[in-house]
């Protein structure tokens, strides 16, 4: 019997034939905390009383709560340099040179095809969109990940997703990933993994791909991974730090379940509260927004905020809304000014900041009051997700949040005529 | 191994940490006294009520979203003895077995208050309001031994990992 990437990457990271359902100790490459996840991680370490670290494979990226939102924050973000300072530890991203964390470790080459990298934040299966095995992880577990350099893994089962077609226009990952998570429920794929494959996948861009990875989690998967291929090659070339190899499944490797998607069929999602399998067809609701929200690490990369500027270009954000742009690194803005797309932002009378998590998980920066409104390009509408336990939070592409933002109700770009 | 017995909290599905506690209580200053903060959105006052010992009962997929251990960490703090849940979301399921929480999963028919006990060498949970028994598999050898430890910190302490 054939193996799936998942069972590839874990022999070959535990040195054992891993198979799905197997519990194994694997290395993994890299182990990242944020500055929510990291305090908890640095007394955990410190508990195991070791010498040993593993540095290298360490990363630290302060990005929920900063630049620091308070005091309370600015304490933890202040525990995280210190521990940087303290072990002297590389790969810490200070305020100014870093954004949001699951951007800067692809951007900063930390992600590559056939890695195995493991995070303390949920949304670390994103980089399953270059071809890694990337998984959200505890505190305790990063601890231990940085005092060992492995840990403890089930092997998970696989989900083959078959894609055929090419996205209409407007239409991305967020759609697609959404229509999945609608389709399956938000525990279709607990304790397994998603594995991307067919013709379909070679007309998505990574940019789109590392959304749908991104959002594995929210259907409970364990990683969501895209095979490597030209695309993938380009797109990491200037970026990746040291060498890769690429791991694709084998033809007769078990899959627990098959998917099957047309992506020419796909609509224009959006996800009602308070789950993000309550995804309908942008065209087929009505309802209006107190907020539009373009960002976090699910859609804040360069190609999002293009999508989005190329409809707000030379149009007027509604005067009932507050459209908020968050790119999602320092490269990501400074690509932005460099392309024009802050211009074009500015003139429509949206509110540009710099990178941070921001009001994705309620941080700051644009939290919702009682019966407020927001569509937004994130990745979680829990209740009271980005503020008051009665506001509600509608999730879609950039593209919808974008027209949604001119519109003030979500609609798709081409209901946008006459606006 | 364990066995426990406490008093019923029951919660449905899909449970999530944004729930279990608010993304803006996550600060470090918060670590010793997360209770406080506890179902804060949708059940205010919860964390008080909870004794010693008691068992939170739940539907599909609790503790879904994000990796935050302070979910399971401010469960502890609450006083549960053991969650109980048709189904654990992944990395909830995890942060708990790593800190020493203990998890069941188990479908189980229960109202608020009723008396539960849960023995996992046999692997049975068991209504003593209704006298009703529910079998459980019981954990693989690692996840056994990570129990029996206390947690991974002390695995990694004992050399076994």
């Amino acid at each position: 019997m054939g193996k799936t990437i998942a069972e590839k990457i874990f022999s070959e990271k535990s040195g054992t034939d891993a198979k799905a359902g197997q519990i194994v100790i694997a290395d993994v490459d890299y182990v990242m905390v944020n500055d929510v996840t990291g305090p908890i991680a640095f007394r955990e370490y410190d508990k195991i009383g070791t010498d040993k670290m593993f540095k290298d494979r360490m990363v630290l990226i302060p990005d929920h709560y900063v630049p620091n939102k308070d005091v309370a924050s600015a304490e933890q973000a202040k525990e995280m340099r210190q521990f940087a300072k303290k072990h002297d530890i590389k790969n810490y991203y200070e305020v100014g040179k870093g954004g949001v964390c699951h951007q800067l470790m692809v951007e900063q080459g930390f992600a590559a095809p056939g890695r195995l990298i493991v995070g303390a934040d949920s949304h670390t299966c994103t980089y399953g969109g270059i071809n890694a095995f990337s998984t959200g992880i505890g505190s305790t577990e990063a601890a231990v990940a940085f005092a060992t350099g492995h840990l403890w893994f089930k092997v998970p089962e696989t989900i083959k997703v078959e894609l055929t077609g090419k996205f209409r226009e407007d239409i991305g990952g967020k759609d697609l990933i959404i229509k999945i998570i609608t389709d399956i429920g938000v525990d279709g794929a607990n304790y397994k993994a998603f594995e991307f494959h067919g013709p379909g996948v070679a007309n998505i861009s990574v940019s789109d791909r590392l959304t749908v990875s991104n959002m594995a989690i929210e259907a409970g998967g364990k990683a969501g991974i895209f095979p490597c291929d030209d695309l993938t090659r380009e797109y990491i070339k200037d970026t990746v730090k040291g060498d890769y190899k690429a791991v694709d499944a084998d033809p007769d490797a078990n899959y627990c379940r098959v998917l099957k998607y047309d992506l020419s069929k796909i609509e224009s999602m959006v996800a009602f509260p308070h789950l993000p399998s309550n995804g309908h067809p942008v065209k087929e609701t009505d309802v209006r927004i107190d907020q539009a929200y373009l960002g976090s690490c699910t859609n804040g990369r360069i190609e999002d905020m293009r999508a989005a500027a190329k409809i707000v270009k030379g149009r007027h954000v509604h005067p009932d809304v507050r459209f908020l742009v968050v790119p999602a690194s320092q490269k990501v803005y400074r690509q932005m000014l460099d392309e024009g797309l802050m211009q074009i932002f500015l003139d429509a009378g949206a509110f540009i900041s710099g990178p941070t998590c921001g009001a994705c998980l309620g941080g700051y920066m644009g939290i919702l009051a009682a019966g407020e409104r927001a569509v937004s390009s994130t990745n979680r509408n829990f209740i009271g997700r980005m503020g008051d336990k009665a506001s509600e939070v509608y999730l879609a592409g950039p593209q919808v949040v974008a027209a949604s933002a001119i519109a003030g109700k979500i609609v798709t770009p081409d209901q946008l005529e006459g606006c | 191994m364990a066995a426990v017995e406490g008093k019923a909290w029951c919660f449905g599905d899909n449970v999530d940490t944004d729930q279990i506690i608010p993304a803006e209580r996550l600060v470090s200053t918060n670590l010793d006294h997360l209770n406080d903060f506890i179902f804060e959105k949708v059940r205010p006052g919860f964390g008080p009520q909870v004794k010693k010992g008691d068992i939170l009962v739940a539907g599909r997929n609790f503790g879904c979203g994000s990796s935050r251990e302070h979910a399971p960490l401010s469960l502890i703090e609450a006083g549960f003895s053991c969650i109980i849940a048709e189904s654990f979301a992944r990395i909830f399921y995890r942060n708990s077995m790593n800190i020493g929480l203990l998890l069941v999963e188990c479908k189980v028919d229960a109202s608020e208050g009723d008396k539960i006990s849960v023995d996992t060498e046999k692997g049975v949970v068991r209504n003593e309001t209704t006298g009703k028994e529910f079998t459980f598999q019981k954990y693989p050898p690692f996840i056994g031994e990570l129990v029996k430890c206390g947690g991974l910190v002390n695995m990694v302490k004992e050399g076994k990992l």
